[in-house]
């Protein structure tokens, strides 16, 4: 199923896996350039459905939308009537009564945002789901890279941490992938998807060997509860060996570039001695970034910026 | 008020010895020149002047033993065993380098535990001693020990002792984490239900005798399962303590394609049977339990042909009180270090076995599991047993430097002696 469908009636943006080269750079460029100020989004209604807790991504899409001028609706999980145990085809129905122009959705099950695209009468924006695609991520990840270096062509860039869980992993890995960059993964054998999964990427298992001549190095949050599930031993040992530190980046190119997607998880998998570096974190700046490229991603999928294929 | 002397080197010659070195293949007559703990020089050479020589009268020397599989009751119970009187049985055995098993008490399952163990070892002249550390803590198989920091600190591997790992999914991770850091595994191979806590072999005889049994399948489906999990992870595994006819099978397949395990037995699973277990005789409860006949003559036929690797004391101390109750409430095990030779020499002297293959399953392979190296090199260390091979002896375990006396074989007549042993070029054992 493509990612990316403007020719349907409505064009949803459910993950980078599909999206050509073009069509990524110039989400990027109308990122760059800033959102439309005629408002293309007035008298429309943006609806944030999210399944999973959030503050950051949710926030982001928020006043995203406010910038366009849509009227925006957050429905939250706990106090709904999904909480009853509705259906997640029957709240697609409940929704669709309500004409949204875009509906935002977060949920816990990989598949599940591609789902509910085919059923509601918007277009779906998807803002996480379970463990397979983040795609508004990726793009500002990929901005905030582009404002530093130019490019992504040649760059080599680490995805450390716990790749096998992570959803921003995938996207990035796509993304990065498409727009010739070298990715690398670095964690443990535990933590990392099977080979085939990210065919082009090459596994590191520590991260002094990962990290060697890195020019960005793109920390995923490590979901502590991981633990009880035995993929490591003890959050001690974690950040003894993958935990992200001035003495470790020493191998790194000059000029490295940190990227966390937050929210951090300080003496686990970055210590705060990088985590507030000014001059190698961009961890402020995804946040600044994280509006501009959803700005961006609702005008294309509401038809007010049209990118190339 | 002191003077300083200036150091020599101290050197000795050791000659009219039968060098043998499964290492490299060597088998000669020739003499050993030892200097500052080294092997200075070997093969046909004279000794010079100012050098103190020994004859060691055509007796053979070789590499010291390595045993993979030796426990001391320390931490926990050192009346049992300490770290110094298992060095020194070990040094009367003709092993020079052990590794300690780390189902103590506490089990060694953090740097802090493997320290301890390591500032003891390093304390002991008569053996050199390495450390296993535990794959689970507590050895309880629930949780992952700090493998990486384990290693970091000296861990020569991992295994929960006796205790196989139930859990496969978490056997399964620790495998893939550990490829990090390159460790190796080991685990004595069990379904651990199917085991169900069977005192002795499982089947005609425990059922005779009203006690549980391990079926000797159990140790299969352990093993059946331990390989496939060595293929999915890549995980470097040493199987341990092979005692079944149908085990030794499967490992022989599995070696055939190209899976790379090593595996080891101890004397007692290819010299007694569960007859021992006759009469309740709790020196007999031992984990695994003796098998069969037919299980037993399979393990030997394994260390002859090879397909087992080495061949261990699995050691292990029990005084009086841990013996001296119900069969089913004694503990297992049995000591072994002072007779691993002696009883392994049985191969060499009925079994129809190569002298340098058996020396090899004592030194040399088992030191190439952990990845070390035991041969006789110019600049390896002088780590040596001086073996009289003819020697007729009685088993008394009176008379062991070991704080336990639980053996099946006291009494016994046995071929073969260590006479001699040296650590670093120094002599730590000398028969009486």
């Amino acid at each position: 199923m493509p990612t990316l469908t403007p020719a349907a009636r409505n064009s949803h943006l459910l993950g980078i896996n599909g999206l050509s080269a073009n069509t990524i750079n110039s989400i990027l460029d109308k990122a760059a350039r800033g959102p439309s100020a005629d408002k293309p989004l007035a008298q429309k209604v943006v609806v944030n459905l999210f399944f999973e807790n959030s503050t950051r991504t949710r926030t982001s899409f928020e006043i995203s939308a406010f910038k366009l001028g849509a009227d925006v609706v957050n429905i939250s999980t706990r106090d709904s009537s999904i909480a009853k145990g509705e259906t997640l085809l029957d709240t697609a129905l409940t929704l669709n009564a309500y004409k949204p122009a875009v509906l935002i959705v977060r949920h816990p099950n990989s598949g599940a945002v591609d789902l509910l695209a085919q059923k509601v009468n918007c277009s779906t924006i998807n803002a996480g789901d379970g463990q397979h695609e983040h795609p508004t991520q990726a793009l500002l990840d990929a901005l905030t890279i582009q404002q530093s270096f130019g490019t992504l062509r040649g760059l080599k860039v680490a995805l450390c941490g716990d790749v096998l869980h992570s959803r921003v992993a995938r996207s990035n890995y796509h993304l990065l992938d498409t727009m010739g960059a070298e990715v690398r993964l670095v964690g443990p054998d535990t933590l990392l998807p099977s080979a085939a999964a990210m065919p082009n990427a090459q596994r590191h298992l520590r991260l002094e060997d990962g990290l060697k001549n890195i020019d960005v190095v793109m920390m995923l949050r490590l979901q502590v509860e991981r633990m009880k599930g035995n993929y490591f031993p003890s959050v001690r040992e974690y950040y003894h060996f993958w935990g992200l530190t001035p003495d470790r980046l020493r191998v790194a190119s000059k000029g490295a570039l940190v990227l966390h997607p937050g929210p951090m998880n300080r003496g686990v998998e970055i210590g705060s001695e990088v985590a507030d570096d000014i001059k190698r974190s961009a961890i402020v700046r995804q946040l600044e970034n994280g509006i501009a490229v959803r700005c961006a991603c609702l005008e294309m999928v509401t038809g007010s910026f049209t990118p190339e294929q | 008020m002191t003077v300083a002397v200036p150091k020599t080197a101290k050197r000795s010659a050791w000659t009219n010895a039968r060098l043998v070195c499964p290492a490299t293949g060597m088998d000669r007559p020739g003499a050993v020149i030892v200097e500052d703990g080294v092997i200075a020089d070997i093969g046909d050479i004279t000794p010079g002047e100012n050098i103190q020589t020994y004859d060691c009268n055509n007796l053979i020397l070789t590499p010291g033993f390595f045993d993979l599989r030796v426990r001391a009751g320390e931490p926990g119970e050192p009346e049992k065993e300490d770290i110094s009187s298992a060095a020194r049985a070990a040094a009367s055995g003709g092993i020079t380098s052990l590794a300690l098993m780390p189902d103590t008490s506490p089990v060694i399952d953090d740097a802090g535990g493997l320290a301890f163990v390591s500032n003891r070892a390093r304390q002991e002249r008569s053996a050199k001693i390495y450390a296993w550390a535990s794959i689970t803590r507590g050895a309880n198989g629930k949780e992952l020990s700090d493998i990486g920091l384990l290693d970091e600190v000296g861990a020569i591997g991992f295994t929960d002792g006796d205790s196989p790992v139930a859990d496969t999914r978490l056997l399964a991770r620790a495998m893939r984490y550990g490829r990090a850091f390159g460790v190796l595994f080991s685990g004595r191979p069990e379904d651990v239900s199917l085991a169900g806590g069977g005192v002795m072999n499982g089947g005609d005889l425990s059922g005779a005798m009203g006690l549980p049994g391990v079926p000797p399948m159990a140790e299969l489906i352990g093993l059946e399962r331990d390989l496939r999990l060595v293929e999915m992870t890549g995980a470097r595994f040493h199987v341990a303590q092979v005692s079944t006819a149908r085990a030794v099978e499967a490992l022989r397949l599995a070696k055939s394609r190209g899976l790379s395990v090593t595996a080891d037995t101890a004397p007692q699973y290819f010299l007694k049977t569960e007859r021992e277990v006759e009469g309740y005789r709790t020196f007999a409860r031992l984990t695994p339990p003796l098998r069969s006949e037919s299980d037993r003559a399979a393990v030997e036929a394994a260390v002859i042909d090879g397909t087992i690797d080495a061949v261990t004391s699995a050691h292990t101390p029990q005084d009086q009180e841990s013996k001296r109750v119900p069969f089913s409430e004694a503990r297992p095990g049995m000591v072994g270090l002072e007779t691993l030779f002696s009883l392994s020499w049985s191969l060499v002297a009925d079994g129809g076995m190569g002298m340098s293959a058996l020396l090899g399953c004592l030194g040399c392979r088992p030191a190439a599991i952990l990845g070390q190296v035991k041969s006789l090199e110019r600049g390896r260390a002088a780590d040596f047993a001086l073996l009289d091979v003819e020697s007729r002896w009685v088993i008394d375990s009176g008379e062991f430097r070991s704080r336990s006396r639980n053996t099946l074989f006291d009494g016994e007549e046995v071929t073969g002696r260590v006479v001699r042993t040296w650590v670093d070029g120094r002599v730590v054992y000398k028969i009486n």
